[in-house]
């Protein structure tokens, strides 16, 4: 399984602020899982967004980083605190 | 080290005070406050809400600190955020660095709030006249962060 949360902007877009999502062999990376997502088409097309930002484990991280069964992942528009 | 997430506001003097106050081999402490301006991006500001990623947030703000210490002699550090509702004229962040001699305290202080500004998972939602908006990234903002890997 896979907890997916999304944050400010995303969070909005989606009318969501996580899921919770089946482990599939398919998800190799968080591009990979990403896909899964924008396939949904409609307001989910906003996590192709060039600016994305993305986590795993609460760590940022590149969309290429491998995905494991059980992981958190975060999708976030560009940080804009201090 | 002191990472704090509050939705309180501080005394950035006593922020300050409480620094130096560690210990007496400390010979400089220098401060960032930031605050809630009135005014951004062509429109009155009336309000702001700052949104986290709890528990992330104090993960990547002890890294941004972590990496801080390794680079310069540091004796003290604390960071200090506030998330929530939030007016203009409020503080926001709070940076203090405490070293021996001035030019790692400088340093590190610039360093941490270039790296909060652009890897801590913050997010800024404006009130304005025509609604609310979420604040974008700036590119500046990105290339200051990036002088720090030359």
């Amino acid at each position: 399984m896979i907890r997916l949360q999304y944050f400010a902007r995303y969070r909005e877009a989606l009318g969501t602020d996580g899921e919770q999502l089946d482990w599939q062999d398919g998800f190799a990376t968080l591009a990979a899982l990403r896909d899964h997502l924008l396939a949904r088409g409609g307001a989910w097309a906003v996590l192709a967004e060039r600016n994305l930002m993305c986590a795993r484990n609460q760590e940022l991280c590149g969309l290429d980083e491998p995905l494991e069964d059980g992981d958190e992942v975060a999708f976030f528009p560009t940080v804009t605190g201090g | 080290m002191s990472v704090r997430v509050q939705t309180a506001s501080f005394d950035p003097g006593a922020e300050l005070n409480a620094l130096h106050a560690a210990q007496l081999g400390i010979g400089a402490v220098v401060g960032f406050v930031g605050y809630v301006r009135d005014y951004n991006d062509g429109q009155d500001v009336a309000g702001m809400y700052l949104e986290h990623y709890p528990g992330m947030t104090e993960k990547a703000l002890a890294k941004i600190v972590t990496e801080a210490e390794a680079r310069w002699p540091l004796l003290q550090v604390e960071v200090l955020h506030r998330v929530g509702a939030l007016t203009p004229g409020e503080p926001i962040v709070f940076v203090g660095t405490a070293s021996a001699h001035r030019q790692a305290a400088f340093a590190a202080c610039d360093f941490i709030m270039d790296y909060l500004k652009t890897r801590a998972p913050f997010w800024k939602r404006e009130d304005t006249a025509e609604g609310a908006r979420w604040v974008e990234g700036r590119d500046s903002d990105q290339q200051a962060a990036a002088r720090w890997d030359q």
